[in-house]
Order: structure tokens, then C-alpha cells, then sequence
């Protein structure tokens, strides 16, 4: 393989106009499975959650989750788009041994819903992302792969298959082609996935938790010159979190702008995305694809949902997220800068959340933010990938109203909470951070700097009252930072006045 | 009276009496089983052990008082291509042999509450892919009235099986005819169900579309009790039907009178003819003058579609199999080839269906992957379907003039075993006559109407989906008129 020399981002852009796709699967929080009656759980013993359907055994037959089919005509509303009157399962033929029956039920020419959009607000202009379908089909089971270095197939020795998975329902989200974002598609594309999760979450259909497997992207990039032909196209798999999802994008702006500068063609093939290099890396080639030889499925009945039940279920669903953002941008009056500051930073739900459960919007944005966003920056994850809660915020900022703990202490507390060592209150209590308080210990420690600093004490009783810093700092050190220096400062000039 | 000649009607009122024991009838047609089925091979499987604890079970409940289920102590012969838990399952395959399911199939559990005593597992063309049963990988069947001659198929087994007073009553399946024309050529009765009427959970799955399981009796009222016994709807099959199922045994009782008057029998014109052995043609118009006198009215009818039916079905059923028979893999069960530590998983899932599968099973795999191909599925597949659209028209149309259909069951008697396995087409021809009513998903049963050269010939009754009723009245009414014309049962001629 050539390696064509990279370009800068910023040439790439001056030459050519990328075309974007996403293809997302959202696992669906149904109680079983799409098929079959066996539950959902994530993270139980492997193959402990199947049963002859899932496990694909000879003569067992599906039977259609009614849930997983509401919950996907919901996402279909939610995203805006035309709900079939008349749909139907469909078989994707191919042999893959975490695929049970090595066909997989999806849906093909007849999905549940089609034609919608959803928009997303890019540094508070609204960019329009129109959705070409959404349908409803099983998961595969998980491989992994024994023996050998990479955990790939190649080089093992042997192959463990898990089949919990097989079978649970799986939504999956094709947007029509996005042209026209310019140097933005790779922040559209993470907007787009954003705004989607967070859909999604509202109806409270999945976890959308991209860290477990429960929301999963696929990216198509494409490049052609402005005006000429949209180029061909790649698609980028293992996109596992929304930060990567901007970023394979831009590896592959830059990836393919090298080839075409050149003069080399992009091969249409699918490519992985690799989070430890940020780099895509070349898979199976789509000119030697499957023929995936669809069919309806025979063995389920075609669906045709009742325009008025599909009626009803508009009523259940929620404002969306973008309109939800105005609103709550009005109610916490911030600029277009502050809240746009925020959605970035994927912290919406985390500081509505934090408000709710009582800290004032100033102290949230300063958490989430400040200390806690430099944390996720450093750890290299998102923001609710951190181990503490909106509440355990509010419960830190109270402590810090409340004058328990002062701000050098916080950090303290937010680093035993962040290491699993309990709520604030917890960790304050155990890790003994209180400020000290106790006038007679206070009193005590600071009589204690007094007699053990007389040429001090004398130059602040002769006036000099810029001296008490000295003792302030000594009472600070043997109080080990656990008290409040105003307070100290107030104990000493009392005593020596 | 001989528990093996006894009727399933006669068994289960003879056990409930307590003339009887359940275990008595079981061990009798174990004796039978014995003493022919090195000849006929009807058996796979014998599940002795689970049969006669099963009779016992019967026996004690007897004799503590219980109330019997209506066909306890009935025994029966089960094609090996329904699941059954703990007993070996291999639909006559190579690629399954071994295998023993964990879980048993929608009907066994219906026939077990019915009562009824599964002795076994039968033969059949493997996958249920023929119409002779010589493509079973475990050798063929042979017809109990001339071992020289195949007993039909796919459920061959089933067929020879109750022909051979190996078992009163046998269950079989029919994707396009194999349980009608196994029947016609043993002399017994088959049905098969509306699709749906009858779950498929359980059956391992040849042509979704188009599979259906149903009853083989020596006698119509016999296939309509253990009809009643397995149809309804079952939720574990998205295909099952939600109506209820029409009185099936009150059809054949109210049939056997002979009496047809106010019944309209259509003759379909494109079955029949050139192409038809004479003897089996003269059979069915002789009963077709008997239906006459009985009080139908008889008229002729058309339905120019069915000639495409064959074309069709060998579309469609291949297409579904392909998809099908793609988890027969060697990851979770069944046979594994060629796993040596060195070759690729896609190595031994190549070579585990090179060996596993017999020369039909991949030609009809072949067949269909490339009908469902990109670029040929409107041509094929695609078509097939439109043709079903326009045979399940030709029956609607044609009801609206008749109440049933009639036609041979096959165009010949019982063939000798080894003429048509090297000649594919001329055994697809075998199912000509029972392609129709697979693809427009509508009953139709195969009752015996008389002899040619001394080999039974079946007549088929065909009637409008949901209407199974309708094919067991008429075709009690044929046994009647027919025994009556031959001066004992058909099946009594038989020199077995
Ligand atoms: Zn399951």
C-alpha cells in the first residue's frame, strides 16, 4: 500500500469538500430480547442468556418484541420521519459464527420508518441532518479471539463465542449523505451523534452508553473537489465514542486528501477506527463484498402499525433536545457562547441534572467545566465517564456553601469520590477534611502559634497588622489546610488586640 | 382383534375402557416394528424406554381413576424432522446425526397431552428434500407393498410406517407434497393443514413458507383426531393461525355417510391427462362417478396457473433453504470436519457441509443462493412469488364455483426404488399435483380411491385456507364408496 503524504487539515479543506454519512446502531433497554423471551442484561456469565431461538437451533422460530417495534416507531417520531403503514423483517444472509443462524433478521427495502431529520445547533446555527431510515433487527453474538497477540482472528489459536448478546433488539439510524459542512463535517457529524444519543435517551429506550457497546457508529467519508462529483467512499467502523467520531472523520479528511493529492483513487471498503492512534486502517474490501441475498423473512408476519396507536405514541414524545437547549439556556440566562461552551462539552444533562438536585447553575458550569472537565481531558473520556454524579456536585458544592470544607478541601473530596471512595459527605467524614471548626481547637492551635512565634505576636500587638500573615500560615500547617483562614486571621487579631 | 390392526379410534376407546393396556398396544407395535422394519427401514430412531413409560404413565392414571385424554395409548410414528427433547434428531442428515435436542417441538408437547405414545423417529429424504425417501443419508424406505418400490416422500417413513401396522397413526411434514403423496402411494390418508393451522415450532425448517406438519392415519377419522390433536394457534410461531380450528372429527363422522348432496366438486383440468399413468387416471374418474352418485355435482374446472406451479416451487423452496439450512455449521451442534487445529473456521465450515450435506440438499442450496442473488432476485425469486399471487387467484376463483377440488394425489403409483434418483426432473414431476395447494397455503388431503395393478392410488381434496373440514368430509365419503366398490378397506388388499 502507498503512503501518500498527508496534508494539513487546513489544505485538505482548501481543496476538497467532504460528504459524510452515519450509520448508527442503538441497542434497545427492552426487558428480552428481539426474538425471543431471554433478558437483556448487560454483563452476565456468557451464554447464560439464551435459549433455542437465540441460540439459533434447528426448528425454532422468532417471535417479534411488540416493545422493541413501540420503541422504534418512537425513535422514527422523534427523528421526524414517516412511520410505514406496511413493513417487513427481512433476511441478510451471511456466515459469520457469532451470527447463530448466519443470517442475520433485519429489515431491507420495508423499514419501520423513513424521511426524517434531526437538527443540531453548531456554535448556535442550526444544521439540518436528514435521516433515510430507521429500522429494527437482531445482534450478533461476541467473538473473542484466544491465542494470539491482537485479539483478532488471525494468529489464534481458538475462538470463544458468547451468544448473550445474539439476539438483543438493535436499532439502526442511516442518514441521508450530509454535503455542504466544509471544514465543520467532522464537529457536525459529533453533533449529530450527540444530539441523537441524547434523543434517544430522552425516550428512555436505551442506555446509548457508546463505552458499552449500546450505541455504535459507523462513519461514511467521502471527498471530491468543490463542484465536481461527490467522491467515493469509505466507511469507518469501531467509532466507539463521540470525541472519535469527530476524529475519524478528520484522519480520514486528511487520509484521503493525501491519495487524491497523489493523484491515487479511494477504494470503497470499510475501515477501522483506532482510538489509541486516532488512525483508520484499511478492512475488507467492499468491491469483494457479500451478497447478503435479502429476502423477506417468512417466519414473521409483515407489520402494520395502526395509524392511530402511531398517533398515540406522538404524544410520548419529548421536547427535542435542540428546543430543550433554547429553553434552557433562557431559564439559566447564559450567552450563545456559555451554552454553546456547554453542549460541547457534552455536560447538558449533567448540569440540568446538578441544578436539580439543588446547586445553583454557576457552581454546576464551574464543576463540570473547570475541575471536572480537565480531569475527563486528562483521562481521555467523557465527562459522564467520570465516576461521580450530578449529585455527588451538588452535595460537594453544598459542603462548600455550607463553610465545612473550603475550595482546597473540595478538590480533596472530588478526588476520593472520582477514586470510589463514596459520596462527598462520605469521603469529607473519612478522609477527616472538615475544616476545623471546633473554637476550642482552633483556639488551642493558634495560642499554640502565638507562644511559638513572641516577635510575631509583639509586632502585631504594636499594630503592624500585615504580620498576622505569618501566623495565619503557621496555624494553616499544624491544622494541616483543614481550617478557614478568615477565621484564623479573626482568632488572632482578637487574642493579640 | 390385533392391537397393530386396530385403528387409532378403536386403540384409544379400547385403553380408555380398559379392554386394554396402553403398554400392551405399545409393546405390540414394538413387536411389529421387530419383526419388519429390517425390511421396510421406516425407523431411525426407537425411543422404547420413553415410549413405554409413557404407556405406563397411561395405565396408572387409569387405574388411579384420572380422566384420559382423548387419543391416550395411541401410538405413533414421528418423522425425524420434528424436534424432540432428549431423543435424537437428525432429519435424515448426516450433518445432524447425534444431535439430541434440548427442548421438544410445539406438537410433541400437544401430542403428549393428548396421550398419544411417540415410538420413534422416522426416515424421510433428508431435509425433507424428495419424494421418495432415498435421499435420507440413512438409506431408503420401502413401501410395504412392494419392497421394491419407494413409499413416497419426503415422510416415506411416516407413510410406510402405518402402512406396515407399524403405527396407527404418524406425523409428517409437506413443503409441496410429502405427506399427500406418500400417502396416495401406501394407501393410507394424509393432510395437510392450512399453513398455520398447525405450529411449526419445532420443525426443523426446510421452506418457511411453505412447511407444514400434519397427520397420517390408516383412516380419515383417525388423521382427523390427531389433526385435532396438533392444530392451533401456538405464540411461540408468528405464523400460526388465531382462528379456530374448524371440527375436523365432526366432518369425517358426518362424511362417512356418503352422502353429498348440495356439495359441488370441481375437477381441475390441468391435473390430469397426458403425462398421467392410465391406471390412476381411471381410479380417479371412477371415484369422481361415485362422488357423482353420492349427490355432488361435478363440474370441470380450470385453473391455468397451476402449470406454473412447479417452476415456482422449485424457486421459493430452494431460496428459503439456502437461508435456512446456512446455521448447519459446526459451531454449535452437529457434525464438525476437518477441525485440526490448522484450518480456518470458514475451512471447516466448507468442509463439515461438503461432507454433512447429501447431493440433493446442495443442489437445492445452489439453486437457491443464486435465485436470491443480486441482480437475478426479481428475475427468480421474485417471480415465483407473483406466480403463487396468480395459483392462490385460481383457487379463489375456483371456490367461487365448487367446495372442494379433486385431482390425483401424484400422476403414478408407487415408483421402483432407484428409477428417478440419477433423474431430478422426473421426480420433481412426482409432486405435480401437490404443488398447488403448498403454495396458496391451503388444505388438501390424499385419501385412497383405488387400485392400479394392485398399487394404491390416492385422490386429492383440495378445499378453500381454513377449510380443512371440508377435506375430511369428502374424503370419509371416498372411503366409504371406496371400500364399498372394493369389498374391504384398500389398505385390506395389501398382500403385506
Ligand atoms: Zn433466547
Amino acid at each position: 500500500m502507498t503512503v501518500a503524504h498527508a496534508p494539513s487539515y487546513e489544505s485538505a479543506m482548501s481543496s476538497y469538500e467532504p460528504v459524510i454519512g452515519l450509520e448508527t446502531h442503538v441497542e434497545l433497554g427492552t426487558r428480552t430480547k428481539m426474538f425471543c423471551g431471554c433478558p437483556t442484561e448487560f454483563g452476565a456469565e456468557p451464554n447464560t442468556q439464551i435459549c433455542p431461538v437465540c441460540l439459533g437451533l434447528p426448528g425454532a422460530l422468532p417471535v417479534a418484541n411488540a416493545a422493541a417495534i413501540e420503541a422504534t416507531i418512537r425513535i422514527g417520531l422523534a427523528l421526524n420521519c414517516e412511520i410505514a403503514s406496511w413493513s417487513r423483517f427481512a433476511r441478510k444472509n451471511y456466515f459469520y459464527p457469532d451470527m447463530p443462524k448466519n443470517f442475520q433478521t433485519s429489515q431491507y427495502d420495508e423499514p419501520l420508518c423513513v424521511n426524517g431529520y434531526l437538527d443540531v445547533v453548531l456554535d448556535g446555527e442550526t444544521v439540518r441532518v436528514e435521516i433515510e431510515r430507521v429500522h429494527l433487527e437482531e445482534d450478533t453474538g461476541k467473538s473473542l479471539h484466544v491465542g494470539g497477540s491482537t485479539g483478532r482472528i488471525h494468529g489464534a489459536t481458538h475462538s470463544l463465542v458468547d451468544y448473550n448478546r445474539a439476539g438483543i433488539p438493535l436499532v439502526e439510524i442511516v442518514t441521508k449523505p450530509v454535503a455542504g459542512a466544509g471544514a465543520n463535517a467532522p464537529q457536525v457529524a459529533k453533533a449529530y451523534v450527540t444530539e441523537l444519543r441524547d434523543v434517544i435517551r430522552a425516550l428512555g429506550v436505551s442506555d446509548v452508553r457508546m463505552e458499552q457497546g449500546s450505541m455504535r457508529c459507523d462513519v461514511n467519508t467521502s471527498l471530491n473537489r468543490p463542484g465536481a462529483q461527490w467522491g467515493t467512499r469509505t466507511e469507518t467502523k469501531n467509532v466507539n465514542s463521540l470525541r472519535s467520531v469527530e476524529r475519524a472523520v478528520h484522519s480520514e479528511i486528511i487520509r484521503q486528501a493525501g491519495l487524491l493529492d497523489a493523484g491515487e483513487r479511494i477504494i470503497q471498503e470499510t475501515r477501522h477506527f483506532h482510538e489509541d492512534t486516532g488512525q483508520t486502517t484499511s478492512g475488507r474490501s467492499k468491491e469483494e463484498a457479500t451478497d447478503y441475498r435479502y429476502f423477506p423473512e417468512p417466519d414473521l408476519v409483515p407489520l402494520a402499525p395502526d395509524a392511530a396507536w402511531v398517533e398515540s405514541l406522538k404524544a410520548t414524545i419529548p421536547e427535542p433536545p435542540s428546543v430543550r437547549i433554547r429553553r434552557l439556556q433562557e431559564a439559566w440566562g447564559l450567552t450563545d457562547h456559555e451554552m454553546s461552551s456547554i453542549v460541547n462539552a457534552g455536560a447538558v444533562e449533567l448540569i440540568t441534572a446538578t441544578v436539580e438536585s439543588g446547586a445553583t447553575v454557576e457552581a454546576a458550569r464551574k464543576w463540570w467545566l473547570g475541575e471536572l472537565a480537565r480531569r475527563a481531558n486528562a483521562q481521555d473520556v467523557e465527562l459522564e465517564q467520570l465516576s461521580i454524579t450530578p449529585a455527588h456536585v451538588a452535595e460537594l458544592q453544598a459542603l462548600v456553601d455550607a463553610g465545612r470544607i473550603n475550595d482546597k478541601l473540595a478538590r480533596q473530596a472530588l478526588e476520593g469520590v472520582l477514586a470510589g471512595e463514596g459520596s462527598p459527605e462520605q469521603v469529607v467524614a473519612a478522609r477527616g477534611l472538615e475544616v476545623v471548626s471546633d473554637s476550642g481547637a482552633l483556639g488551642a492551635a493558634v495560642d499554640a502559634a502565638i507562644a511559638d512565634n513572641p516577635d510575631i505576636a509583639a509586632k502585631i500587638r504594636d499594630g503592624k497588622l500585615a504580620a498576622a500573615g505569618a501566623l495565619v500560615g503557621a496555624v494553616m500547617k499544624s491544622t494541616k489546610g483543614q481550617a478557614d483562614a478568615k477565621t484564623v486571621r479573626e482568632l488572632i487579631l482578637s487574642k493579640l488586640s | 382383534m390385533q392391537p397393530i390392526t386396530m385403528t387409532a379410534a378403536q386403540i384409544a376407546d379400547a385403553v380408555a375402557q380398559g379392554q386394554i393396556s396402553a403398554r400392551e398396544v405399545a409393546q405390540a407395535h414394538f413387536d411389529q416394528i421387530a419383526s419388519v422394519d429390517t425390511e421396510l427401514n421406516a425407523f431411525l430412531t426407537l425411543d422404547t424406554e420413553g415410549a413405554l413409560a409413557a404407556a405406563d404413565a397411561i395405565d396408572s392414571a387409569r387405574a388411579d381413576g384420572e380422566k384420559l385424554p382423548a387419543l391416550a395409548g395411541v401410538p405413533l410414528a414421528l418423522k425425524d424432522i420434528i424436534v424432540t427433547k432428549d431423543v435424537e434428531t437428525t432429519a435424515a442428515s448426516k450433518i445432524l446425526k447425534g444431535w439430541v435436542p434440548p427442548y421438544d417441538a410445539t406438537i410433541v408437547r400437544k401430542m403428549r397431552a393428548a396421550g398419544i405414545v411417540v415410538l420413534g423417529k422416522t426416515n424421510l429424504d433428508e431435509f425433507a428434500m424428495g419424494s421418495s425417501t432415498e435421499n435420507s443419508a440413512f438409506g431408503a424406505t420401502r413401501n410395504p407393498w412392494d419392497r421394491t418400490r419407494t413409499p413416497g416422500g419426503s415422510s416415506g417413513g411416516s407413510s410406510a410406517a402405518v402402512a406396515g401396522y407399524e403405527a396407527p397413526l404418524a406425523i409428517g411434514t409437506d413443503t409441496g407434497g410429502s405427506i399427500r403423496q406418500p400417502a396416495a402411494v401406501t394407501g393410507i390418508v394424509g393432510h395437510k393443514p392450512t399453513y398455520g393451522a398447525v405450529s411449526r415450532y419445532g420443525l426443523i425448517a426446510f421452506s418457511s413458507s411453505l412447511d407444514q406438519a400434519g397427520p397420517f392415519g390408516r383412516t380419515v377419522l383417525d388423521a382427523a383426531l390427531l389433526h385435532e390433536a396438533i392444530a392451533g394457534h401456538d405464540p411461540a410461531d408468528s405464523t400460526s393461525l388465531t382462528a379456530p380450528a374448524p371440527d375436523v372429527v365432526a366432518a369425517a363422522r358426518e362424511g362417512a355417510d356418503a352422502d353429498l348432496t348440495g356439495l359441488t366438486v370441481g375437477v381441475v383440468t390441468e391435473l390430469g391427462g397426458a403425462g398421467y399413468e392410465a391406471g390412476v387416471s381411471a381410479a380417479v374418474a371412477a371415484t369422481i362417478a361415485q362422488l357423482s352418485n353420492a349427490g355432488a355435482k361435478v363440474v370441470e374446472i380450470s385453473c391455468p396457473s397451476f402449470d406454473y406451479a412447479l417452476g415456482a416451487y422449485y424457486l421459493i423452496a430452494p431460496s428459503e433453504a439456502s437461508s435456512n439450512l446456512a446455521k448447519f455449521d459446526a459451531v454449535r451442534f452437529g457434525l464438525r470436519v476437518g477441525d485440526n487445529g490448522v484450518a480456518s473456521l470458514e475451512e471447516v465450515m466448507s468442509q463439515t457441509r461438503d461432507a454433512g450435506f447429501g447431493a440433493e440438499v446442495k443442489r437445492r442450496i445452489i439453486l437457491g443462493t443464486y435465485a436470491l442473488s443480486s441482480g437475478y432476485y426479481d428475475a427468480y425469486y421474485g417471480q415465483a412469488q407473483k406466480v403463487r399471487t396468480l395459483i392462490s387467484r385460481d383457487f379463489s376463483k375456483a371456490f367461487e364455483q365448487c367446495d372442494v377440488l379433486v385431482s390425483p394425489t401424484s400422476p403414478t403409483v408407487a415408483f421402483p426404488l432407484g428409477e428417478r434418483v440419477d433423474d431430478p426432473m422426473a421426480m420433481y414431476a412426482a409432486d405435480l399435483c401437490t404443488l398447488p395447494a403448498s403454495l396458496a397455503g391451503t388444505p388438501a388431503i390424499s385419501v385412497p380411491c383405488g387400485l392400479s395393478e394392485g398399487l394404491p392410488v390416492g385422490l386429492q381434496v383440495m378445499a378453500p385456507a381454513f377449510a380443512d373440514d371440508r377435506c375430511y368430509r369428502v374424503a370419509a365419503a371416498v372411503e366409504t364408496l371406496t371400500t364399498a366398490a372394493l369389498g374391504k378397506p384398500l389398505l385390506a388388499h395389501s398382500t403385506f
